[in-house]
């Protein structure tokens, strides 16, 4: 397989963020009562990942090892506060709705771990690919899992009846019920990817 | 296993004489459906030999369905069936390897996933004949939670003998005790768990100026105390953890039901201290035969 | 590269100048985009509630105590060529299943409910939360709107309370809740038209 392709492909499957590497439980586990929610999460994360992989490829050799991870949170930090005044201004009802998730993509380990693994290693490009790659794996991740939550809990997906409310299992829109269902997608997953356990 | 379910006769004939026909199709669908969800996945997906053969799932059936109403849809309790068996007991590796009892793990699930179906309770005696559209009304300690009623306006005698609203296997005491009583004569439990979980709640109760007798006598407390909390899989061994687990047993319960959001606890109770067993196993081993102090 | 004290200072030091002055622009450009999101919404609110109107509510709000309390609420008086039509009032209960609920109630010059908006909750998904569309529904006795609180001594009150409103099924509490912000509510209004007399 082509090397660029290969780190797309590597984000998506072989290192997805919220499946294999377990990253980045608590977004997951908290925006996803919806499959709208959830995707929305998924790209707002996927954006600052992209950014700051970018940006931590051109300075990672101008920063001195010691002081990396200070350099690297501020950059993230940065990026994220500009997405959350964005977000206020242009879409109030869908920065309510994700609440306080927004600010806490800062100490998202998705975003840190990529920068140390992955962005201060290799070249920008590279980097914006990884951060595609890993992004689109997250969104995916929590577009299924919100999906799922949402089908079994209220009988709709992003907003479309399936069937009626009545037969939904609230539990699946509470918290234990986000527990349940990453459980059995991450068996699922595993199985699918094909991977001893 | 069969004991078990021996013990629990009496409970069920009261559960059919006050309910009818509904508490009859909910407990044959509950018990059918955990033995047909436990064949399939050791058959099919597991590619074992079925164990049903031990009747833990028939046990596991029954115990659901003695938490639901008896007016509960024949889909929910097969939701409870499958939630029970599936996640409660074979994704950690079947009988002996489950952490929580399953029939409360599918109990809590439908609690939490069809609330308004899971807190209407029929009331006893009326409709008999009909499956749905009984009339229902909330339990004594939901009552009490939503300040309807004092708890000097409660018959115990109601509560004593099966006369009151509720699940199909909390409005009983006597039959429960009935079973306690075989229990302990066939030597198949022990009196520490279901002794210090009452004790505890009767005590605190005490201390907080709850009402004890009802305290003691609603809400499954004597249900999940004889029947749930001293299944051996989830239980502690030795003698003193099963005391310590009885009387956190008996404390979650009334501090859930005097200042949670729900007027019920027992379940949640008993599922909290299962995941603390295998800590309680650690710390408080049984001694070894043979092993330990050496005679002076 | 290797950590000295001058270089680690040096690349911490721009990097968060850099990351400041983007910021600032960020702000800048987003404050005012910001602000008219807010008040987009909360006069959404109001005009959702409220009888028509050609005055500034949210200008004209004034902090109302209603008898027997110590918090003020905010009312927005809806007027028509300055004479008073109805109110919006933004009203809380603390008697919720979890946490505090705040909505804001319309009332028209009689003091009937014209309307109510739910701000924020904390209440269980499925149950409590149905109070969004529960007390606007035309089944049974369930809708709040046309009835008139400040009629009877006591307010309004679910059926269990020997009242006339239906509760939600399953979750009494909250609607107690509902029912109690809404009395609130209409004792505040009540205040503001006699001291519109």
């Amino acid at each position: 397989m082509n090397s660029k392709l290969k780190i797309l492909y590597n984000g998506i499957v072989t290192e997805n963020p919220t499946f294999v590497l377990m990253l980045g439980m608590c977004p997951t586990l908290g925006t996803t009562g919806s499959a709208m929610t959830g995707m929305s999460m998924g790209l707002a994360t996927m954006g600052v990942l992209i950014c700051s992989n970018v940006v931590i490829s051109l300075i990672k050799n101008l920063i001195p090892a010691k002081v990396r991870i200070p350099a690297y949170i501020v950059v993230i930090a940065t990026f994220v506060s500009v997405l959350q005044l964005v977000m206020e201004a242009y879409l109030p009802a869908l920065n309510t709705l994700l609440g306080i998730f927004i600010p806490l993509i800062v100490v998202n380990c998705i975003l840190l771990g990529r920068a140390e693994a992955f962005a201060s290693r290799h070249g920008v490009f590279d980097s914006c690919l990884d951060g595609i790659g890993i992004g689109l794996g997250f969104t995916i991740a929590l577009t299924i899992l919100g999906a799922v939550r949402e089908i079994l809990g209220t009988g709709r997906i992003f907003g479309a009846e399936i069937f009626p409310e009545t037969y939904g299992s609230l539990i699946f829109v509470l918290a234990p019920g986000a527990f349940i269902a990453l459980g059995l997608l991450i068996a699922l997953f595993t199985k699918l990817r094909g991977a001893r356990c | 296993m069969l004991h078990v379910i021996i013990a629990l006769i009496p409970a069920v004939l009261l559960a059919l004489f006050c309910f009818g026909i509904g508490a009859a199709i909910v407990i044959i669908t509950a018990i059918a459906g955990c033995v047909a969800v436990e064949y399939l996945i050791t058959r099919y997906m597991l590619g074992q030999k079925p164990s049903i053969g031990n009747l833990s799932a028939v046990l596991t059936g029954l115990l659901l369905a003695l938490n639901l109403p008896s007016n509960l849809p024949i889909w929910i309790v097969l939701i409870g069936c499958v939630v029970a068996i599936g996640i409660g007991k074979m994704t950690f590796g079947g009988l002996g390897c489950n952490i929580f009892n399953p029939a409360l793990v599918g109990r809590v699930f439908l609690l939490l996933s069809f609330p308004v179906q899971m807190t209407s309770w029929p009331l006893p005696f009326e409709n008999r004949l009909a499956y749905a559209d009984a009339t229902t009304g909330a339990t004594i300690l939901g009552q009490l939670k939503m300040k309807l009623v004092e708890p000097e306006q409660i018959d115990l005698m109601d509560k004593a003998l099966g006369m009151a609203g509720g699940s199909m296997g909390e409005i009983g005491a006597i039959a429960l005790l009935i079973g306690f009583v075989y229990l302990l004569c066939m030597k198949v439990i022990t009196w520490h768990i279901p002794v210090a979980i009452l004790g505890t709640v009767a005590i605190f109760s005490l201390c907080i100026d709850a009402p004890v007798g009802v305290e003691l006598l609603s809400g499954g407390l004597l249900l999940g105390a004889i029947f749930m909390a001293t299944d051996y899989v989830t239980s502690p061994m030795s003698h003193k953890g099963m005391l310590l687990y009885g009387v956190m047993i008996g404390i979650i319960t009334l501090v859930i039901r005097q200042w949670g959001a729900y007027p019920e606890g027992v379940s949640f109770a008993i599922l909290i201290m299962n995941g603390v067993t295998p800590l309680i196993n650690r710390y408080m081993k049984p001694r070894k035969f043979g092993e330990g102090r050496v005679a002076a | 590269m290797k950590s000295t004290l001058m270089n680690m200072v040096l690349s911490l030091g721009i990097i968060t100048i850099v990351a400041a002055a983007l910021l600032a622009g960020v702000y800048t450009l987003t404050e005012k985009p910001i602000k008219e999101a807010a008040l987009n919404k909360q006069i959404e609110a109001i005009s959702a509630v409220t009888p028509q109107f050609n005055n500034d509510p949210v200008a004209e709000a004034i902090d109302i105590t209603p008898d027997g309390e110590t918090t003020p609420l905010k009312v927005f008086p809806a007027k028509q060529d300055g004479k008073l039509v109805g109110a919006a009032v933004e009203s809380y209960s603390l008697a919720g299943f979890s946490g505090e609920i705040r909505l804001i109630y319309g009332f028209d010059s009689e003091g009937n409910i014209t309307g109510y908006e739910v701000m924020s909750h904390a209440e269980t998904p499925g149950l409590g939360a149905k109070m969004d569309e529960w007390f606007r529904s035309p089944e049974g006795n369930r809708s709040v709107i046309g009835l008139n609180p400040s009629s009877t001594p006591n307010g309004l009150a679910v059926k269990k309370d020997n009242g006339d409103v239906d509760a939600i099924t399953a979750a009494t509490i909250t609607s107690r809740a509902f029912l109690d912000a809404l009395n609130r509510a209409s004792k505040a209004y009540t205040k503001l038209q006699e001291q519109n007399k």
